[in-house]
């Protein structure tokens, strides 16, 4: 019996598809048999592939290094000549690393306590200030609602340096200034969420908004009965996405009181302490990177079909 | 001449009434977008147009803005060795790590998509990982440390192809090569999962049809097909893209130092912060602020239309 993929034609009574030309027939024979795409040369593929094996080895060799770093113990830290892989594995690293949180000046958990609250309130503000405008954006046509939405597009652009400054000014004048909305509030209006949330709501039918509409649904109901539950994975990723900035978020120049100061900003001032804390800066540096690697393994299917609505079109 | 311009302002009256109209309509809309705008437009458009505001003034924070017409442009382009050293950088920077990070960043995509789907899901995270790791970049001053547990330098001289230890980072000609390299190790971004996320949704169906009509092999298929369904993927990359490549600043300043041998890696970005947070000249920095988006807009600008022709 020969089936040809993907094929939704009319079929004999065996099963082999009516009007399908012979020739792709046959190349799709030869295709299975050798499990590949017809038009590809095994020499190119083994050529391309080992490529990109070599590349993907080099691409995750900063990555281990660090990670094999942060279980050496301290004198194969300065072996020389310098191994990759440590040779007696330990976690000493971390556990110093817990005894100097220890003694720091604000007790360590007012550092976590601060990185879980932002986390928390900025990634739930932020789906939610986000979808609802990502909402009317996408689906209805209003005055002001594109120039508005191209404003979002090249503020995509825009540097955390750059805007810094006139961000501090701003911030000084409305009084929020060494207080949490100092980072909250701008993280609840990340352009890049609001964006992805929109065009991936763009693929939603009119059809089932408006149904819901004669049934006699108000806006909001239909907001979040029938749009937002659609929406899961859009709404997934813009918890990542939002999850792994305030997670990094350091605020610095924002934030100055050491009791206000996020896990990152107190981890790296650890990290900065010079040669004598090398081990734990390995430490640190895959503390810091676990948490944004971990939640996009968790979330990975998700983002990609939020991420295939992402283009822009004209 | 006033009847032409009579009806015209009669035309935009007629069309502000119109729009008008259907703004009361759409009242909820403005009610739904209302908490995102203001905050949007309070910390993201206000301050740019602050910046813009301040680029034409003196301005200490301790002291009122002066104003002072475009002698802070005029300054910058004509007086500022050092700016001029920075613009190349980041061009230099920006020309070989934007294009060739775009590039690598969808071809790895493109290659990526044909592979089984747990190699697939494995070989994303690769890719991706370096881009979303926090400051991991920092290894790189261990990988390219000047003395001889540097790794880079005790691999090398183990094979004996230098003799004493190369200071990568305070070396001006080598400052430059290994920070592009870090550079490209984190660009596959955004951007590259929305290449990804694309070409998984190519249909299929094309393919099939591409193979009727006679697609000899890989590259036809590529730029017969997948590129022209690509497209508004590409565009957003290519937003990414430009962001990435012109906002260079934490790389290089944790790799080279601050401020780096020569200024050899300074950057239009690092400028920036050295008159905003050192100096506090923040109309100087706001002038650079505002020159680097103007050309940062005039890229995008320029690449967008270019991206329109791909495959038509």
């Amino acid at each position: 019996m020969t089936t040809v993929k993907h094929y939704k034609g009319p079929v004999r009574a065996d099963g082999t598809p009516i009007n399908v030309p012979k020739k792709v027939l046959k190349l799709q024979q030869t295709a299975k048999a050798r499990n590949r795409k017809p038009n590809r040369s095994l020499a190119g593929n083994i050529f391309i592939y080992s490529i990109l094996f070599l590349v993907a080895c080099a691409m995750a060799f900063p990555l281990i290094f660090a990670i094999c770093s942060a279980l050496k113990p301290l004198d194969e830290l300065f072996r020389f000549p310098p191994t990759l892989f440590p040779r007696n594995p330990t976690l000493d690293n971390f556990s110093d690393l817990l005894v100097t949180m220890g003694q720091s000046w604000i007790p360590f958990s007012r550092y976590i306590t601060n990185t879980v609250f932002i986390t928390f309130v900025g990634t739930f503000g932020n789906v939610i200030v986000g979808s609802l405008a990502a909402y009317v954006l996408a689906k209805y046509d209003f005055p002001l609602g594109k120039p508005f939405f191209s404003l979002v597009v090249t503020a995509l652009m825009f540097n955390g340096y750059v805007t810094a400054i006139p961000n501090y000014l701003v911030m000084s004048k409305i009084g929020i200034v060494d207080t949490y909305w100092a980072i909250l509030l701008p993280a609840i209006a990340a352009p890049m969420n609001m964006f992805l949330m929109k065009q991936f709501m763009e693929g939603l039918p009119m059809s089932l908004i408006e149904s819901a509409k004669i049934d006699g649904a108000k806006e909001m109901r239909i907001f979040w009965q029938i749009v937002m539950p659609n929406v899961k994975p859009a709404w997934l990723t813009m918890i990542i996405f939002s999850v792994q900035s305030l997670w990094n978020a350091k605020a610095s120049t924002v934030i100055y009181s050491e009791a206000k100061k996020t896990l990152v900003y107190a981890l790296q001032q650890i990290q900065a302490g010079g040669i004598a804390r090398t081990g734990q800066a390995a430490a640190v540096t895959v503390v810091v990177m676990l948490v944004p690697i971990a939640t996009f393994i968790l979330s990975q299917s998700q983002i990609l079909e939020t991420m295939a609505t992402s283009g822009l079109k004209d | 001449m006033t009847t032409f311009v009579k009806k015209y302002f009669a035309l935009r009256k007629r069309n502000t009434l119109i729009a008008w109209e259907k703004a009361k309509q759409m009242k909820f809309c403005y009610a739904f977008l209302a908490p995102y705008a203001v905050l949007f437009l309070a910390f993201y458009i206000l301050p740019m147009l602050t910046s813009i505001y301040y680029s034409f003034t003196y301005y200490n924070i301790l002291e009122p803005a002066k104003f002072v017409g475009a002698n802070n442009y005029i300054d910058l382009i004509l007086n500022d060795d050092v700016f001029l050293k920075a613009i190349t950088n980041t061009f230099q920077l920006a020309v070989i790590t934007g294009p060739l990070g775009y590039i690598l960043s969808f071809c790895f995509a493109w290659l990526i998509n044909e592979l089984p789907r747990w190699i697939r899901t494995l070989a994303v995270l690769v890719f991706y990982a370096p881009s979303i790791a926090g400051n991991a970049y920092a290894i790189f001053s261990i990988i390219f440390r000047g003395d001889a547990y540097g790794y880079l330098n005790s691999i090398l001289m183990n094979l004996g192809v230098i003799n004493t230890p190369i200071l990568w980072l305070t070396t001006p000609d080598y400052i430059m090569p290994v920070i592009i390299i870090v550079t490209l190790w984190m660009s596959m971004s955004t951007g590259f999962l929305s290449f990804v996320a694309g070409l998984q949704g190519v249909d299929r169906a094309q393919y099939e049809a591409g193979y009727v009509d006679g697609i000899r092999n890989r590259w036809q298929e590529l730029y017969y097909i997948t590129l022209p369904n690509m497209k508004p993927m590409l565009l957003f990359g290519a937003v990414m893209a430009i962001t990435q490549a012109f906002g260079v600043c934490d790389v290089p300043m944790a790799l080279a130092g601050y401020p780096s041998t020569d200024y050899a890696a300074r950057t239009v970005v690092t400028h920036l912060f050295d008159y905003g947070y050192t100096r506090f000249e923040m109309g100087y920095a706001s002038a650079i602020a505002t020159m680097l988006f103007i050309v940062m807009i005039l890229c995008n600008k320029l690449i967008q239309s270019a991206l329109r022709k791909v495959g038509t």
